[in-house]
């Protein structure tokens, strides 16, 4: 069984310190002194907060967010296989997820 | 009251309330972008409600276009909806109401599709919005007296006054703001002066308590 | 060796005009040179003498590995960027070779490192080993295209590199064996314009300014095509590996990291040399480090300081010089001299660094200000506890939170300068400064005053 995770990129090029982010998802998010975007944990979104996450990248004014699906395959393997960047539109599990 | 008469109030009814929602959602936006705060809400209020205020104000729009068309008073033909000056009554100023909507509807569909489309074609098709506005309002002004006499005379003034304000404060916010070449400049301006100030305040005889207390404000803003 | 330091010096950035520096090539390192001529010819070096393509095919002979071939000996030679980042070429070149599409390639010599100028030496003196490189590259992604992006000429008196180069094209194109059209481009002299997605966002028409990492060079570059960007080194040991094989590459250097290395060496007289050394070399044979020298920069402004007594006990390879909290980078080196301060210096440099920000990210145009800030006060002989307290956590908070390594490697330049020089702020916390010398030691960029200045 492969595992899949999900990560939360900023794209530090667009963002613009509005902070609608840290206010959508404070468990993942918070603002340095600046009023730019801090990802805590890598930027790894457990799947209680896929739908924050989601919302958070398609609220955002400068369309910074971006959520990554990556597939780790099993032990054998050992590494990542198959990465897609796109941002999340509501109602969708997630583009590029291999049905499992 | 007629069916004919019903359906003639209720476009000149939904259209009013369009403008006003269409202003709304103007000043809104506008708000978004100088990342402005509506008084007691949360940041990601004022992108919500931009959102859902445009969405309104679409169906409103909707609304306003049927009933015209339906209206067999006045014939509009369904293609004036779309297409600028089809239309065999008052060509001019239902055109414009159709650039209009026509111009609505590219804002919304690139906003609902902003993921797919990218960052850079959606910031360019949006900057239709400053155009989308001054003329519905003509649409508005030209196509009946109602906006001309009374009341309504007042509320599109105010509509305009307000739009114009909040976009002189857009232009002039942009004006002011450095650009990317000056901005790394500027905050090393503001850190040396915040530095040159932590300096004084440490050899000033107030003593240590007052540097600390100095120290927080400089350490938040 | 003296003709190539002082026609180098003056072409870019020192300020010296005294001839005579010290050693040339370090001892005990056979089959160098390998990139410059032989020490003997330079002494009297015209560069003019290396624009003869005869003359450099006698000496070097033809291409035996091409296309894939070439790849696969890169690869077993283990050829990493000499530009800075070490990345290996072998990767790059399948990378964009397996786009599919037609490539590009850009040889990089924009050379934003203000201490650095081995890029252009190798210019000047070995032209036709980097034009040899450029095509050798092409050929192997597929690429039709070159481009060759030079630092702006900053003088306008003596010759100039970019005519240089031209004859140097000339001569080639006589011959005809060139597959690639190449054109030069200026790159302005910007810290940031040698970055890869800079330098490609130069040869685009805009600003040298890194774009965001998710849209790769090598899927999406000059002109939207698959693009291969090298340093011009980089491009030239791959001319000779072509000609001489991934076993001779690495009869040089050690098993990690094979090869040799241009270096620029700052003397504590002021006085620059180029020197090509094998990797793995013990940097005391580099550079003089004697008593009066305090402290050695390696890697240059995004590299770290090291204490003369630990420098003397390491050699010139990533894997003595991470730990230490330094790189080999561009292969820049600088003793610095113990009359100087190295907490001024490092502020200085601190300053430029955050002012050569492209002005795109937030925590970087935002805080690396507020750290050269900080790092002023710790330069002046006062008491700066709480200065130093927002240098730790402004080091933690703008590391990795822009679009390039640009407030990486300030953070890393900084924080070894605040280990390095402990003592001396010890020293200026108690109101003192051991330094003698208040002038500028170390070379900078003027600042960017307007867009302009970044195109």
């Amino acid at each position: 069984m492969s595992r899949e995770t999900t990560r939360l990129r900023v794209n530090p090029i667009a963002c613009s310190g509005h902070g609608v982010c840290a206010e959508l998802l404070p468990e993942l998010v918070t603002l340095d002194e600046w009023g730019y975007p801090v990802l805590s944990a890598d930027g790894t979104v457990p799947l209680w907060l896929m739908r924050d996450a989601r919302r958070a990248t398609t609220d955002c004014p400068a369309l910074a967010l971006t959520l990554t699906s990556i597939l780790a395959m099993p032990s054998g393997r050992g590494g990542l296989r198959g990465s897609s960047e796109e941002p999340q539109r509501p109602g969708r599990a997630g583009a590029g997820k291999v049905a499992t | 009251m007629t069916s004919s008469t019903a359906l003639w109030y209720a476009s000149r009814a939904t259209g009013v309330v369009a403008l006003v929602l269409l202003t709304v959602v103007v000043v809104l936006g506008i708000m978004v972008s100088r990342r402005g705060r509506l008084p007691g809400l949360p940041r990601f209020a004022t992108t919500s409600l931009h959102r859902s205020m445009s969405l309104l104000a679409v169906a409103f729009i909707a609304i306003h276009v049927v009933t015209a068309i339906a209206d067999p008073y006045v014939t509009i033909g369904i293609a004036a909806a779309v297409i600028p000056f089809a239309s065999p009554y008052k060509p001019l100023w239902l055109g414009l109401g159709a650039i209009s909507f026509d111009m609505i509807v590219a804002l919304v569909a690139t906003s609902l599709a902003r993921a797919r489309i990218g960052r850079r074609t959606w910031r360019a098709v949006h900057w239709l919005a400053y155009a989308c506005w001054p003329v519905a309002v003509l649409h508005g002004i030209g196509s009946s007296t109602d906006l001309r006499t009374g009341w309504l005379l007042l509320l599109t003034i105010c509509c305009c006054a307000v739009v114009l304000a909040a976009a002189s404060w857009r232009i002039g916010t942009a004006i002011a703001a450095p650009g990317r070449a000056l901005r790394p400049a500027r905050a090393l301006a503001a850190a040396e002066l915040s530095s040159a100030e932590l300096s004084s305040a440490e050899l000033s005889t107030a003593g240590r308590q007052a540097t600390d207390q100095r120290l927080t404000t400089a350490g938040a803003r | 060796m003296s003709m190539l330091a002082a026609r180098v010096s003056d072409q870019h950035r020192s300020q010296d005009s005294q001839p005579l520096p010290r050693r040339a090539i370090p001892a005990g390192q056979s089959g160098l040179p390998r990139l410059l001529p032989p020490t003997a010819q330079l002494a009297a070096a015209d560069p003019r003498r290396s624009l003869d393509f005869a003359a450099h095919l006698v000496r070097h002979g033809l291409p035996r590995f091409r296309g894939a071939a070439l790849i696969e000996q890169a690869g077993a030679a283990g050829l990493t960027g000499r530009g800075g980042a070490a990345f290996p070429v072998a990767t790059k070149l399948a990378a964009v070779n397996g786009a599919g599409r037609p490539a590009i390639v850009v040889g990089n010599a924009a050379e934003g490192e203000p201490a650095s100028s081995k890029d252009a030496a190798l210019l000047w003196f070995s032209p036709h080993l980097v034009l040899d490189g450029l095509q050798a590259a092409a050929e192997a992604v597929g690429a039709r295209t070159a481009y060759l992006c030079l630092h702006a000429a900053r003088r306008q008196s003596g010759p100039d590199l970019a005519t240089h180069i031209r004859i140097a094209l000339a001569n080639r194109s006589a011959a005809g064996t060139d597959r690639a059209s190449v054109e030069l481009v200026e790159a302005p002299p910007r810290f940031l314009a040698g970055e890869e997605s800079a330098l490609v966002a130069i040869i685009n028409g805009g600003a040298a300014r890194p774009r965001d990492k998710t849209r790769r060079v090598s899927e999406r570059g000059v002109e939207g095509r698959p693009t291969l960007v090298q340093n011009v080194e980089t491009l030239a040991n791959l001319a000779l590996i072509a000609r001489h094989g991934a076993a001779w590459f690495r009869s040089v250097g050690t098993a990690d990291e094979p090869g040799s290395m241009l270096c620029t060496v700052r003397d504590p007289d002021g006085r620059v040399r180029i020197v090509e050394t094998a990797l793995g070399t013990p940097l005391h044979r580099l550079v003089w480090l004697g008593d009066d020298v305090q402290a050695l920069l390696v890697g240059g402004y995004h590299g770290g300081w090291l204490a003369v007594g630990a420098a003397g006990q390491l050699s010139l390879s990533n894997a003595d010089l991470r730990p230490a909290g330094a790189m080999i980078g561009a292969g820049v080196l600088v003793a610095l001299p113990a009359a100087y301060c190295g907490l001024a210096e490092t502020a200085r440099i601190a300053r430029s660094l955050a002012l050569e920000s492209a002005g795109q990210c937030g925590p970087c145009f935002n805080g690396l200000p507020a750290i050269a800030a900080a790092l002023a006060a710790v330069a002046e002989p006062r008491p700066a506890d709480h200065e130093l307290a927002n240098l730790g956590r402004w080091a933690g908070l703008v590391a990795g939170r822009g679009a390039c390594h640009h407030p990486d490697g300030t953070v890393r330049f900084v924080a070894s300068a605040l280990s390095v020089f402990a003592g001396e702020i010890g020293e200026h916390s108690r109101g003192r400064c051991t330094a003698v010398r208040s002038d500028q030691f170390l070379p900078l960029h003027a600042a960017a005053l307007s867009e302009s200045d970044w195109r």
